[in-house]
């Protein structure tokens, strides 16, 4: 089985957001990359079917040199191959168009993504690239089983879940579920090791432009310091939220 | 050129945020100097959606198409996209929404922008303000394309009652099939899933174990809302891991949030931000919610909560 895993490469969770620019850009500057937490629960359950019935493992980006150090890290996970498609990643449809077709040149029986990518959260990458080259798809997967082809598969819903079966070849759109917090697995210096003799291929982009443009971006606006209410009038809390912010 | 929205429905019915989405889509409609349509899937009573100014209502009703399958949906969304001649799309943020916008976007060549919070602030470039970074910033996006799919983030612009006729017209289309199938699908019944809820009342470490969440369940029981959790609480076992809320989690935009016994790390703030209004209960005054939130109370939950608790329903039996 030939699996692809798309790999964005975003700010850590614990980033300041700040912009460049005229606020048009996002401010790197002291910013910690990492693999997107979505991605990055695909990658292992990537690594679990290699493990349990044997699979090799390509990784894909669409970004510039920048995110090379996240493709890597991929590899010291247990990846075989990366490829990433020189290009800025300008919206999700242009990154979508891209994987696409690399993916119409090498195909694959599984792709998976993340169901958003934590910066731009798009959403739509996965979606897309099952529109484009016409596969099924299973966003919000909270479980994933591949026994010869057949496929089973849980998907979050509002309220629940649902059980889904389909064959291959998939795309999924992956989340927490797909493997816990604690299977995510740390590089050991073996990995990081083979990964510096692993393949990076990195490819020209596909001609396309993309159809959004993030033209400003702003940061919220200053919060009001909290009202505090004592725990002893639990009456004055019901009132201010029945008369003042009107939510009761 | 209309404005079409797709109305969810579920067991006939038509779900509550619809009514949101048709104000919305009526206002863009005005905006665009053209007419709004909306899409029904299988919903038997459509009358309340002319509330909301809604003067043409197309009805899809088709057995092969009680079960939501984001691929049929999709497709049944586009050919009345054709039909109508649509160029903007407003979809809700519901997970299903969410699922079927990318493919109706590629099988109709739509640009797609989600997590909308308002009317475009400019029609030539189409502009349009969304939120980025999980809640930490907003963007305003421009559309380079020819049809526009808006998704609209939950509780970001309101209801605008305006009572209209309707105009109803029954639409048969083909439904495609593939191989996906979905087999059974569980909800937890009774309760009040955190996308839909107007209240949420969230509980973290604070609360010490999951023996604790019948003060928590009380407290929503009380209240019509729905619980959440942060998520160490997810990942010990002490609450399902639908409930856990965040940037990892689920996203939560309520008129109203509770926060309890959660200390407010920036992940967990990040996802819950969009609320309107939020509550923090915290014995810690130094916890970084007090920070986020518009109304704070220090004190410790097993205290306060009960106490709340029973003063809400004092106030609910004189309110109601
Ligand atoms: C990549 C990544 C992604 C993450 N994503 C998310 C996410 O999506 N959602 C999320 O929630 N977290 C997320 N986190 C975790 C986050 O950083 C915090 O660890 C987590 O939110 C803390 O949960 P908590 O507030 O329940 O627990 P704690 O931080 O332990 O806080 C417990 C709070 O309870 C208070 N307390 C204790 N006893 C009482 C009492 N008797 N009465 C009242 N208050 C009391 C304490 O003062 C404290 O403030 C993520 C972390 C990482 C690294």
């Amino acid at each position: 089985m030939k699996i692809l895993v798309c790999i964005s490469h975003v700010p850590d969770t614990t980033s300041k957001i700040n912009f460049t620019d005229g606020d048009t850009k996002f401010d790197t500057q002291g910013v910690q990359f990492v693999i997107n937490p979505n991605d990055e629960f695909g990658l292992t359950r990537a690594m679990w079917l290699k493990e349990k019935q044997g699979a090799s493992i390509d990784v894909i980006n669409v970004g510039n040199s920048s995110s090379e150090p996240t493709l890597r890290k991929a590899l010291a996970i247990g990846a075989d191959k990366a490829i990433r498609i020189d290009a800025d990643p300008l919206d999700g449809y242009f990154v979508a168009k891209q994987i696409s077709e690399y993916v119409k040149t090498s195909s694959y029986d599984l792709i998976i993504a993340g169901r958003e990518s934590i910066d731009y959260n798009g959403a739509m990458v996965p979606g897309l690239i099952a529109g484009f080259l016409k596969i099924n798809y299973v966003t919000n997967c909270t479980k994933l089983e591949i026994d010869n082809e057949k496929v089973e598969l849980d998907r979050e819903i509002d309220g629940g879940k649902e059980t889904l079966n389909c064959t291959l070849p998939l795309i999924i759109g992956g989340q927490k579920g797909l493997v816990e917090e604690s299977d995510l697995r740390i590089p050991n210096m073996r990995g990081i090791m083979q990964a510096r003799q692993k393949p990076l291929e990195v490819l020209e982009a596909f001609d396309c432009s993309s159809n959004t443009k993030t033209i400003k971006f702003y940061k919220p606006e200053p919060k009001q310091a909290v009202k505090l209410v004592s725990a002893d009038n639990l009456d004055e809390l019901i009132n201010l939220l029945h008369n003042e912010a009107k939510v009761l | 050129m209309s404005v079409l929205t797709y109305i969810e429905s579920s067991n006939g019915k038509i779900k509550k945020n619809s009514f949101e989405l048709a104000s919305y889509s009526c206002e863009l409609a005005k905006l665009l100097n053209t007419d709004v349509v909306a899409l029904t899937i299988n919903s038997e009573d459509v009358n309340e959606l002319s509330n909301y100014g809604i003067t043409k209502i197309i009805k899809v009703n088709n057995d092969s198409l009680n079960k939501f399958k984001a691929s049929t949906f999709a497709d049944v969304i586009s050919k009345a996209v054709n039909h109508t001649n649509s160029n903007y799309i407003v979809l809700s943020s519901s997970l299903d929404s969410k699922y079927l916008a990318p493919l109706l976007a590629a099988g109709i060549n739509a640009a797609y922008v989600n997590n909308v919070i308002g009317l475009p602030s400019s029609l030539a470039p189409f502009t349009i303000k969304r939120t980025a970074f999980t809640n930490k910033a907003f963007s305003d996006s421009s559309i380079n394309s020819d049809k526009t799919i808006i998704g609209l983030s939950s509780n970001s612009f309101g209801l605008i009652e305006n009572s209209v006729q309707s105009e109803i017209e029954e639409l048969n289309v083909e439904v495609e099939n593939s191989d996906l199938t979905v087999n059974s699908s569980e909800k937890v019944s009774g309760q009040i899933s955190i996308a839909d809820a107007d209240i949420v009342v969230s509980a973290g470490r604070g609360m010490k174990g999951p023996e604790n969440w019948n003060l928590i369940e009380d407290l929503a029981g009380t209240l019509g809302a729905a619980t959440a959790c942060s998520k160490p609480v997810s990942d010990m076992g002490w609450r399902p891991h639908s409930e856990h809320v965040g940037q990892t989690g689920k996203p939560v935009a309520t008129n109203l949030y509770i926060a309890i016994g959660i200390s407010g790390a920036i992940q967990h703030l990040a996802g819950i931000n969009s609320s309107k209004i939020k509550v923090v209960i915290n014995n810690d005054p130094e916890a970084p919610f007090f920070k986020a939130a518009d109304y704070g109370v220090i004190g410790d939950a097993f205290d306060v909560v009960p106490r709340l608790n029973e003063k809400l329903k004092e106030f609910k039996a004189q309110n109601s």
